[in-house]
């Protein structure tokens, strides 16, 4: 071959890889083009954007949980639907009929949840019931002591330091006006700039140390998108209500989880044990607590999960947080994580939380009935993970 | 004219970043034995898997040529039906299934309803006897040895009516004896007209059955030697191996064994973790030096692997007793981490199921065992540090990679070998337990890790090496304790020992086993 046709070659090759390893990114910009197109753009009106993180901040919470749980071997908890609903009916009940202080009454919850995340994680960890078998268990268990402490009905959150604490939209007296949240815009900026800093000062460091880089333009171009794409929400969202505090939550979660998973040892040992459990054990790391960590995390989420959903919708009732098991599976798998564990991330998790929820969203606006939503969403997860199992194939083969 | 069975003309073979095969000719005659040899990423296995289908047509450019027609092909099943069968060099058999169901798993014997299970095992007893496998074709794979199931795999190839036979590194897990034996089996089935094609790293074996040998380096062919008359210089071979001459196969080392005993092992006794009342390590004492290299030898079986991983934390058997004491102290190691905080580690035979994970990058299974060095105080990873020690260790060692992020599945089996060897290296132990070391590892390669661990004792460090090749243990060490059914039976300066002695002390205690068991019978 000569140099130039080797060049191109490597070119090709690595505008392939490229595009495999943005694929979802291009996949969810896709499907957002189309129900902005479908709904002749009330898709992108600032209201429906805005909603469309607070409406699934469940599924992004749950997911950022579930992903330790898959990462472990493929493994995943069911019964965090039902925990929610626990979680929930626990804390309204607590608000309406104790003079708890709202603060404690939410420490309480997620205390309570630790709890049924400890029992969860002791028995697949340390007794090593299979995780499915217990989680599905758990996922009866749960559901039934909801219904009981709800006693069947519907129960509504009066407390307003609650709702605060969850729900509230920041609004800053003097510069934030009816019309713009210019609060919103202040914190977009801030955190594109953050977005900024961090990725030059990582470089710079890179080149002080000598490490290998990554090729500057192609960071700098993707610092750039994302950038944009914060400053643009912002303005949307300053446009609508302003920032949520449920928004400061997930974006929280995520930090929290894609710091663990990404930088941390303790976060490797969850890859580790997916990867090769014998192995992991031969070099030092005690699986069972791996197992262990990744239910209770799962828990505590789950509990969380429950606090906000309870917060957003304004009450709680024996069917709660029904099914939000499969939403946080799906968007694991739809966002690249291994079946088989050991691979996964939480980036992938928003992805794929943020496309399930953009056809949700785009379907509900454009009118089509709560039964299809299921079939497509049923359809797009079987799309994911079979081009994501055909990909793989063919790089790994040919 | 020569008769060729098979010619592959101008194979090239290109992975993501790595160009493993580039022009790549093999002529095999027809009823001979053909080596191949390399250095580890030469390219063996994947010029072999492109001739079984396993690479299929179109992956890769060339032809192949076998019994003067050109094929294609698609999948392994398209060279079975010629007669191609290869046998892998990470063995491929089912553990819970039995030997019979093994060999016919994907070829089942089909009666007027399903399986044909007497068929089945009648055929499969058939076979192993032509490969003089005594047990019954009931038998799970489990409990037999690594050298049965060896064999168990070739008894596989012949029952699907097999004109080439391919085997990648046969011997690489097998004892002297039953390497010898499987050998043997190839120059008898090469007098019925079969021909074979073997890769292996052990020279002395290629000298002992092959009649020409070609030699890959990067990816080329460099060379077919021919060896008919059975009377090749070993220094030849890796001549063309590695390109330059390679006067020692073992470095030199000053002896500076220290008086300072840093593990002591006392009055070991281990049981069997499934069945408790069987005795798998018995009444083991054995002490290792400051800077000493102590070496076990033994057969498959002898209880080596299990006696060290019962040392390393308990990671293997039950009821275990006896004491350790590391630098004079007495420790219990009860899981191994501890064992790993104690300065222990130990460097597995089995580096795909026990060693590594392959589906993680170089650099994520190099600083496994002690991630800790690449952490700050609060266990956040230096990402850039952990890539540059990876990339120091590949550079030490000649990992052949294209970077420290490729998944350690796409390395070659002796390449994967050498980032186990990282992994502990990098864990800064004083004590090493190598089982199996150079297992699968180039001769280049072997001296180079004999060089590390020589280094290391020079350092003051301790190593222990169970190895199945006793030129290497004498070779390499300062004493030799040689096991046999658990028990240790012999201890000898490496000085004084040779293979005679070795091999003498085991049979030995066969002998006496043999008739104390008959004593206790009548
Ligand atoms: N699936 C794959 N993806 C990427 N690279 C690969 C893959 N399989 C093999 N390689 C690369 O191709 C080269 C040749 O590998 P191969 O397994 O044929 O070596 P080998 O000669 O059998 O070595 P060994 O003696 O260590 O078994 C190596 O550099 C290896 O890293
Ligand atoms: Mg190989």
């Amino acid at each position: 071959m000569s140099e130039k046709a080797k060049a191109l070659k490597n070119r090709n090759s690595s505008a392939g890889s490229i595009l495999k390893k943005y694929s979802m990114v291009i996949a969810l910009v896709v499907v957002f083009v189309f129900f902005t197109l479908l709904t002749e753009g009330r898709l992108i009106l600032p209201q429906n954007l805005s909603n469309l993180l607070l409406q699934n901040a469940y599924v992004l919470v749950l997911g950022c949980g579930m992903l330790l749980c898959i990462l472990t071997g493929g493994n995943v908890d069911l019964s965090i639907g039902s925990t929610v609903c626990l979680i929930g009916a626990l804390a309204t009940q607590m608000l309406a009929n104790t003079g708890l202080p709202a603060i404690l009454i939410i420490v309480i919850s997620i205390a309570i949840a630790g709890v049924i995340g400890i029992a969860q994680g002791w028995l697949i960890g340390y007794v090593h019931i299979p995780p499915f078998i217990c989680t599905l268990a758990g996922m009866f268990l749960f559901r039934g002591l909801g219904r009981v402490v709800l006693d069947s009905k519907t129960i509504p959150i009066q407390n307003q330091l609650y709702l605060d604490i969850f729900t509230r939209y920041i609004n800053i007296p003097g510069i934030d006006t009816e019309d713009l949240k210019v609060s919103a815009i202040i914190f977009g900026v801030l955190a594109a700039i953050i977005v900024t800093a961090g990725t030059i000062l990582g470089r710079i460091k890179k080149r002080k140390n000598g490490y290998a880089m990554e090729n500057g333009t192609l960071a700098y171009i993707r610092v750039a998108l994302i950038d944009a794409l914060i400053v643009v929400y912002s303005i949307q969202l300053a446009n609508y209500k302003g920032i949520s505090v449920m928004l400061l939550w997930i974006i929280a979660v995520i930090l929290i989880y894609a710091y663990i998973t990404s930088k941390t040892a303790f976060g490797r040992t969850f890859y580790a044990v997916g990867g090769n459990e014998k192995a992991t054990k031969l070099s030092g790391i005690d699986p069972r607590r791996v197992y262990f960590s990744a239910y209770l995390s799962m828990s505590l989420m789950a509990g969380l999960s429950g606090l906000l959903v309870a917060a957003r919708i304004g009450s709680v009732n024996g069917d709660s947080g029904s099914s939000y098991e499969m939403d946080a599976i799906g968007s694991c798998f739809i966002g690249g994580a291994s079946a088989y564990g050991g691979s996964g991330s939480v980036v992938g998790i928003v992805i794929g939380a943020i496309l399930l929820g953009t056809i949700n969203q785009g379907m509900s606006i454009y009118g089509l009935d709560n039964n299809w939503q299921y079939v497509v969403k049923g359809v797009v997860l079987l799309l994911a993970v079979v081009f994501d199992v055909v990909s793989n194939h063919k790089t790994g083969k040919s | 004219m020569a008769d060729n069975i098979l010619v592959m003309s101008n194979i090239t073979k290109e992975f993501p970043g790595v160009k493993a095969l580039d022009n790549v000719n093999l002529q095999v005659k027809r009823g001979s034995i053909h080596a191949l040899v390399g250095e580890n990423g030469a390219g063996k296995s994947t010029l072999m898997n492109v001739l079984s289908g396993t690479y299929p047509v179109g992956s890769y450019t060339g032809t192949i040529e076998y019994d003067g027609k050109l094929c294609e092909f698609k999948q392994l099943r398209d060279s079975e039906n010629f007669g191609i069968v290869i046998v892998h060099q990470e063995l491929a058999l089912i553990p819970e299934l039995s030997i019979g169901e093994n060999m016919f798993l994907g070829n089942e014997r089909k009666g007027f309803l399903g399986i044909d299970w007497d068929e089945t095992f009648s055929q499969a007893e058939k076979h192993m006897i032509q490969v003089g496998l005594k047990e019954s074709p009931t038998t799970l794979i489990k409990d037999i040895g690594t050298g049965k199931q060896q064999l168990v795999e070739i008894a596989k190839a012949l029952s699907k009516n097999v004109k080439l036979l391919i085997l990648d590194e046969p011997t690489s897990s097998l004892n002297e004896v039953d390497a010898k034996m499987l050998l043997d089996l190839l120059l008898e089935f090469k007098k019925q007209g079969m021909t074979s094609i073997m890769i292996s790293h052990k020279l002395n074996e290629i000298a002992y059955v092959a009649d020409e040998i070609t030699v890959l380096r990067d990816g080329a062919t460099i060379e077919t030697i021919d060896n008919t008359n059975r009377n090749i210089d070993e220094a030849r071979i890796i001549k063309g191996m590695v390109g330059r001459d390679l006067s020692d196969r073992f470095p030199s080392r000053k002896h500076s064994v220290s008086d300072e005993v840093s593990l002591q092992v006392s009055d070991w006794c281990v049981q069997h973790p499934l069945y408790r009342e069987k005795r798998i390590v018995n009444n083991v004492s054995f002490k290792v030096h400051k800077g000493e290299v102590v070496g076990f030898s033994g057969l498959q079986g002898a209880g080596r692997t299990e006696l060290a991983m019962s040392v390393f934390g308990k990671s293997y058997g039950n009821d275990i007793t006896g004491s350790i004491e590391i630098s004079g102290k007495k420790v219990h190691l009860s899981n191994p981490k501890e064992a790993i905080d104690h300065g222990m580690a130990y460097v597995t035979e089995d580096r795909k199921g026990n060693g590594l994970i392959l589906s993680d990058s170089i650099a994520i299974n190099t600083t496994m065992a002690r991630i800790k060095k690449i952490c700050n105080k609060f266990g956040v990873i230096d990402i850039d540090k952990e890539n540059n020690v990876a990339g120091e260790y590949v550079k030490k060692l000649n990992t052949k990679t294209p970077s420290v992020q490729q998944k350690l599945g796409n390395l070659s089996g002796g390449n994967q070998q050498k980032v186990l060897l990282s992994k502990w290296m990098f864990a800064d132990s004083e004590i090493l337990i190598l089982d199996e070391p150079t297992r699968g590892i180039d001769v280049g390669a072997k001296y180079e890790i004999y060089c590390i661990i020589n280094d290391l004792v020079a350092q003051g460090k301790s190593v222990v090496m169970i190895s199945s090749e006793m030129p290497e243990l004498l070779g390499m060490c300062d004493r030799i304790y040689v096991m046999n059914n658990g028990e240790i039976v012999q201890e000898s300066n490496a000085k004084d020992a040779t293979q005679e002695s070795i091999m003498k002390a085991i049979l030995d205690s066969e002998k006496k086993e043999k008739a104390d068991k008959e004593t206790v019978a009548s």
